[in-house]
């Protein structure tokens, strides 16, 4: 039977054909908005991009709300900023596993990944000026079930950190430049 | 190629910018040995005839070899010979050299790989007190200060000089890339005897899925030496040698490594064990298994816990760029390079007719840059290149 990870691989190989041509196509750029709601709480949305030459849309807007938990002294309208960082690295490397399975011909029957990020809130707090705000590390464990040998599974794994975007933007450096208008 | 045209009675030169051999004299460290076993120094007509087919040439056997081979051919070659420019010129080419210019119908770039040292940008922001130096002009420790030593990339070269460094007294902390381990011996005999005789030296560009893809991996993290042993970054720790992150960014003095080291060391793992089941499979189905020693896998690469993510540079007397070559084609004026700067071709043959490419990775073999390889590659391509002078239309470059 086809494997069928619900993966266009030859959509994707045919983008990655037509974007070595057109290398200029392949500028995106991602948007985020976030609106402030009372305490701790915000709401951040997304909806237009650009990419492959022109502004984009998704099919509808999609909106994340943010805050922390009640010991925090806060209301808990939503998972917390880092969990959200643990989220995009989770499912950045999940839609990996999933095209590289498929372009590998693996099919997968369950994939789930455990993540976990260590944090010395001394940072953050201000108590302890040689503590790092951010995570300490982060653990990800996955759980696969896939018709592949150990060592397959460990290599779709292996290559999907090596071409995730999420994965690159927390384990390098990057300028980021905040600017009040 | 000279040994293919002249056995077509092709008139030809072959110009050089220094001496025969001159990359290997001038541009190699001294104790490096070619990575390569002895029997593997086989060129069209010419062979490597010594008594140590499994050991490795030094550099002054690598260019005694290659100067035999220039005098076996009688080769009608013009050092000290710079070409400034090729352009093209009615139906060939105008070359223009610090000799003089030669017009000709057909031009073979057979000017190497490796001609300029690939170094990061991030190296402009070095702090002062730093020396830093390329692998190129790298020769033996004595030439480095003592003191601290960041070796950046690890591939066959960075560990080759960061063991060589290391073992002279000097710190060494390795910047660990994309990279690819290999054992020198494996089941009781040198990688590359297994290598070729499960046909994946052999394999060809038009076999491999990705050919882009293929020809810009990492050389194999091999070494040749006397005692034959491996030079992996397992031993390099066990002799001290910290391991970091690829090289990620330079700030307020401080380098910033890259959180990827575990993967990096993780893909570097599989990939070789991928070649070991193939090597497996092979003797298995030869029915050599009962010949050779069993087949065994070695310990995984050991990563620490928590790599550093930043270290002061304070700490270092000096940053080696092991970080790879380009080619240098600043004097070929014809429209064939795409958009990175390479030059598109066809296993060889280059879109502008009568061109040819020789002696890069992969070009039309997984052997293609090594000596071995590079015979194959010539005979393929002369046939090409009698072709078109012929003015055979069946052979004219799409």
């Amino acid at each position: 039977m086809a494997v069928d990870n619900g993966v266009n691989v030859e959509a994707l190989l045919g983008a990655r054909e037509a974007l070595s041509q057109t290398p200029e196509g392949a500028k995106f750029n991602w948007r985020a908005q976030c609106d402030w709601i009372r305490g701790t709480h915000s709401r951040t949305s997304v909806e237009g991009f650009f990419g492959l030459g022109e502004e984009q849309k998704h099919r509808t807007k999609f909106t994340f709300d943010a805050d922390h938990p009640e010991i925090f002294a806060s209301e808990d309208h939503g998972p917390t900023p880092p969990e959200i960082v643990l989220a995009g690295l989770a499912s950045c490397l999940t839609a990996g596993v999933a095209s590289v399975a498929q372009h590998r011909g693996i099919q997968l029957n369950s994939v789930t990944a455990t993540l976990e990020g260590g944090m010395d809130i001394q940072g953050i707090l201000g108590i302890d000026s040689d503590v790092r705000n951010g995570f300490d590390g982060i653990k990800v464990t996955y759980n696969i079930d896939a018709d592949a040998t150990p060592d397959e599974i460990k290599a779709v794994v292996a290559q999907s950190q090596k071409r995730s975007a999420v994965y690159d933007i927390i384990t390098n450096p990057t300028n980021v430049a905040v600017e009040v208008e | 190629m000279s040994h293919c045209l002249a056995e077509r009675s092709i008139d030809h030169v072959v110009l050089e910018r220094g001496e025969v051999a001159n990359s290997w004299k001038t541009e190699r460290w001294d104790s490096l040995r070619l990575l390569t076993p002895n029997w593997m120094s086989r060129l069209p007509g010419y062979r490597y005839k010594g008594d140590d087919p499994d050991g490795f040439l030094d550099m002054p056997e690598t260019i005694r070899f290659i100067e035999g081979y220039a005098e076996l051919l009688d080769a009608p070659i013009h050092t000290h010979t710079v070409v400034e420019s090729v352009s093209v010129c009615g139906d060939g080419y105008l070359v223009s050299t610090s000799q003089g210019e030669w017009a000709c119908r057909s031009v073979v770039v057979a000017s190497g790989a490796c001609n300029i040292p690939k170094i990061p940008k991030i190296a402009q922001a070095l702090p002062g007190h730093l020396d830093t130096i390329t692998a190129d002009v790298y020769r033996n420790p004595d030439q480095l200060a003592a003191g601290g030593v960041l070796v950046v990339g690890a591939s066959a070269t960075g560990t080759q000089i960061g063991e060589e460094l290391q073992r002279s007294g000097r710190p060494v902390t390795i910047a660990v890339g994309e990279h690819i381990r290999a054992p020198r011996l494996y089941r009781g005999r040198d990688i590359k005897s297994w290598m070729y005789d499960a046909g994946v030296m052999d394999e060809t560009y038009l076999e491999v899925d990705d050919i882009n893809r293929a020809r810009n991996v990492p050389s194999l993290q091999l070494a040749g030496s006397d005692d034959r042993r491996t030079i992996d970054l397992n031993r390099l720790t066990d002799l001290g040698v910290r391991l970091v992150g690829r090289l990620a960014g330079v700030h307020d003095g401080k380098a910033q490594f890259s959180g990827s080291l575990r993967n990096q060391c993780a893909l570097s793992d599989l990939k070789m064990n991928r070649l070991l089941d193939r090597i497996d499979e092979w003797i298995t189905e030869s029915g050599l298994g009962g010949e050779t020693a069993p087949a065994h896998r070695f310990e995984p690469t050991r990563v620490e816990d928590s790599p550093p993510l930043g270290l002061d540079l304070g700490e270092f007397r000096t940053v080696l760029w092991a970080t790879g070559f380009r080619p240098d084609y600043s004097w070929l004026d014809v429209p064939v390079f795409d958009h990175k700067g390479r030059v598109r071709h066809d296993g060889g043959i280059v879109e502008a007719p009568g061109m040819y490419l020789l002696g890069i990775p992969f070009l039309r073999r997984r052997k293609s840059s090594f000596i071995d390889g590079v015979g194959d590659d010539a005979r393929d391509l002369c046939e090409h290149l009698a072709g078109y002078l012929d003015g055979r239309a069946s052979v004219a470059p799409a």
